[in-house]
């Protein structure tokens, strides 16, 4: 961007309001789509009660982050979609959330069926109660053609999402996702905070990213605050994070065997899942790492005699991974089956700005470890888990690489812990900087969590935007299920494993 | 036959034991070899039998869409099984009932359960048991073919249109016949996986109803009904697996060291295909008429050796 005027930021730190810049909107809209062109992400877009509009742009290889807002006259303006597919769910969130119009949007539905956040202003004109997955759905006609209805409530223990498929014979024509069963208002209840609860809504945005959000509401909260975290309690976060990446990439490997009918990994997997998540219970008593995390250090920090525990546990623990999982890349009826499997095209991937492991899965080297290195992942990088076909084996290759990275992490931490003594607890209150604006990033197991917090005059939350990783990648399930065999989808689905109540929030 | 009447008797009351009782041991079996190898203890043996005594407790629930068809499929699927099961010879031959042309009869009594299932199937007006219903046809549209071509070698070699004669011919004393029975036996071991709906073809175990083939037809079935879907899948494993054994089997002339060869062989059998299914992944649906084209294929060649 030569005449650039969105403001530059980074990672977890936090400007003044009136730093950045309020553009009229044909401005925002050309430095958007301009941006965009030229290679860089939308990484959030959303919307406050004021009518105000704010952009977040990614430039992934620079390590760059732009912030830019605008405010609008009338609860409408041109969408942005049609020159950026990018925008298209945030586009329908802001929709959903404040009754303001994206006009001309060319698939414009509502996301999480919940009612506008602003009393009679409601971008469908809806009244009575709202039902989730109550919509037109999208149609082909055609005598051959089947339709196929699967969810919300499905043959597994999982979360609610209904999908739509459009059939001809085995072949997907086309799917269409309907989520929202989840809402429970987490954006909402974070207004007017940090309350002693916000920590706890951060953690549970996805039950099982609890250290990938919690972090990046810490993170926030240290940024707008100005506190800097010491650099050990730093890496015992990036302890936990690895842990959450190990323990969940493990389990999607085993589950993503078992949804290929091969018995061996799947039940091995299993089981070491279960072991990595207690490796996260010996660091915090909880497996899910709840409440191990404080915004300004940790409310347990790792002992001395624990990492050196941890060292041997670890050690075992990636033995058996590693048999469990060399199993699948040995048998040729597993490749056979994950590479002939949900192909997205790595053009398409970019132009709807995947992100995490189906993005590394389609050739797109981001991480936000990598790019916009936060807490111990400056000075000590993690190599990034790349693939380049874009289909099951692929996903499930990238994830098998970042295990050995982050398994190659750990036992470096471990070891460097093992000698140092702890950090002293953070103490209790810290004041947040009045009218700022802070965006915070991490690399959950999913991919890149963004959490953007604008606060008022006296310091509160007057907005307070999450956005998961599973919200830019849902689309990209249902790019992969194009004309692929509609007995793949649970392989497809399990190789995204993305959030229901991420996106749902 | 020089066996006196009271032999007779006997083997024909053990053949019925056999039949009616030793079916739901199989999948248990099975299931017990794949959890072994993939590490875990896995459900008792006799899983099927607790399970079958719970749902003959149970009441059945019916979807109000479905008519008197829901229940002709488990109704004929055990039906058929158990009629199928006095034609193929277990542990002796000849089989308790046995004339010439019963192989037509025995492969169409589960073409008759397949028709009633997919029936059945349709009858519940579901997307996903359409689907199954769709899958179940094509398949074993293809695995027929194979079934019969085997027949047909095997007929020609034992002179007989008899299963009992057929199956109970000494396959490995006679040189000429080992190599097209090897044939046979490759491609029908493929049909026993795929009318059997095991993996590499289907997953029994599967939850995802968009994967199944034969499983989601019967997604709708509840309590006995489900219950004899059940029993009629564990009879069909039973009995097409005597398809198999039998001509693999040696013949001696010691009545009980064959039915004692035969349970062990079919114990054996069990392993087998559990060691099939623990060490492959499933194939893509779309490639599963290549598997059964190699079955036909199989079963071809075999009958073309042994015409010349």
């Amino acid at each position: 961007m030569s005449d650039i005027q969105f403001a530059p930021c980074r990672n977890g730190r936090a400007l003044l309001m009136k730093d950045v810049p309020e553009l009229l909107f044909p401005e925002f809209q050309d430095e958007i789509l301009q941006a965009v062109n030229s290679g860089k992400r939308l990484a959030c877009l959303c919307a406050d009660a004021e009518l105000r509009l704010f952009a977040v742009l990614a430039d992934d290889p620079a390590g760059a982050l732009w912030i830019g807002r605008t405010r609008l006259d009338h609860p409408h303006y041109p969408s942005l979609t049609p020159h950026c597919p990018q925008a298209h769910l945030f586009e329908r969130e802001l929709a959903e959330q404040f009754g303001i119009v994206p006009e001309k949007h060319p698939w414009f539905k509502p996301v999480r069926y919940h009612a506008s956040w602003v009393e009679g202003r409601d971008a469908w004109q809806r009244t009575g109660p709202i039902e989730p997955g109550v919509t037109d759905f999208f149609r082909v006609e055609g005598e051959e053609v089947h339709e196929v209805a699967v969810g919300p409530v499905h043959a597994g223990v999982i979360e609610p999402g209904h999908f739509r498929f459009q059939c001809h014979g085995e072949t997907v024509f086309h799917l269409e996702i309907a989520l929202g069963y989840q809402h429970r208002g987490i954006e909402r209840a974070m207004l007017g905070g940090p309350h002693p609860l916000s920590l706890k809504f951060a953690e549970t945005v996805a039950g099982d990213t609890t250290l990938g959000h919690g972090w990046a509401y810490c993170q926030l909260l240290e940024g707008l605050a100005g506190i800097e975290v010491p650099p050990r309690s730093q890496w015992v976060r990036g302890i936990a994070l690895e842990l959450e990446r190990c323990a969940n990439h493990t389990g999607d490997l085993g589950a993503l065997a078992g949804d290929a009918g091969f018995l061996p990994t799947a039940s091995f997997c299993g089981r070491i899942r279960g072991d990595w998540l207690n490796l996260t219970a010996e660091l915090c008593g909880s497996r899910l790492g709840r409440d191990l995390l404080r915004p300004g250090g940790l409310r347990v920090d790792l002992e001395p005699e624990v990492a050196k525990m941890l060292t041997s546990r670890l050690a075992q623990i990636w033995g058996d991974t590693q048999n469990a999982i060399e199993l699948l890349w040995g048998a040729a009826s597993v490749l056979n089956r994950f590479e002939a499997a949900g192909f997205v095209d790595p053009i398409q991937a970019r132009e709807v700005g995947l992100v995490g492991v189906p993005a590394r899965a389609c050739g797109i080297e981001q991480d936000v470890r990598k790019d916009h290195p936060f807490g111990p992942y400056a000075e000590h990088p993690v190599a990034l888990g790349l693939a380049q076909s874009g289909n099951v084996h692929s996903r499930a290759w990238v994830r098998w690489r970042e295990l050995q990275a982050s398994h190659a992490f750990l036992a470096e931490a471990f070891e460097a812990l093992a000698d140092s003594a702890t950090d002293p607890k953070p103490t209790g209150t810290m004041a947040l900087a009045p009218e700022s604006l802070c965006v915070s990033l991490t690399e959950g197991w999913r991919g890149e969590i963004l959490h953007l917090a604008v606060t008022d005059a006296s310091g509160r939350f007057a907005r307070y935007k999450i956005v998961d990783p599973s919200f830019h990648n849902w689309f990209g399930l249902a790019l992969a299920l194009r004309g692929e065999q509609i007995s793949d989808f649970p392989l497809c689905n399990k190789s995204f494993n993305l959030s229901y109540c991420g996106h749902d929030l | 036959m020089s066996e006196s009447l009271l032999f007779r008797i006997i083997h024909i009351a053990l053949h019925l034991l056999t039949a009616l009782l030793l079916g739901p041991l199989i999948p248990g079996l099975i299931n017990k070899v794949k959890a072994l190898v993939a590490g875990r203890c896995g459900p008792p043996v006799l899983q099927l039998y607790y399970d079958l005594a719970k749902l003959a407790r149970k009441q059945a629930v019916f979807s109000q869409t479905t008519t008197w068809i829901f229940l002709a499929g488990p109704v004929a699927t055990v039906a058929a099984g158990l009629v199928a099961a006095l034609l193929v010879p277990f542990g002796h031959s000849p089989a308790p009932i046995h004339f010439q042309g019963d192989v037509i009869l025995f492969a169409y009594l589960f073409g008759l359960a397949r028709f009633l299932t997919v029936l059945s199937a349709l009858d519940t007006g579901s997307s996903f048991e359409g689907m199954g219903a769709a899958r179940e046809v094509t398949f074993s549209a293809l695995a027929e073919p194979a079934l019969f071509l085997g027949f047909a070698a095997l007929a020609k070699s034992s002179g007989s249109l008899s299963l009992s004669a057929m199956l109970a011919s000494p396959g490995f004393a006679i040189s000429r016949a080992t190599g097209p029975f090897i044939l046979v036996l490759a491609g029908w071991m493929i049909v026993y996986l795929a009318e059997n709906a095991r993996i590499p073809v289907d997953d029994p175990n599967t939850h995802l109803e968009l994967t199944m083939i034969h499983e989601v037809m019967v997604l709708d079935h509840s309590g006995r009904p489900l219950a004899l879907v059940l029993y009629g899948a564990s009879l069909k494993l039973l009995v097409l697996a005597a398809l198999i054994l039998g001509p693999l089997l040696p013949r001696t002339d010691n009545p009980w060291l064959d039915w004692a060869a035969y349970f062990l062989a079919l114990g054996l059998f069990a392993v087998v295909v559990g060691v099939i299914e623990s060490i492959t992944a499933r194939f893509r649906m779309n490639q599963v008429p290549q598997f059964l084209m190699a079955s036909v294929l199989a079963t071809a060649f075999a009958f073309l050796l042994l015409l010349v």
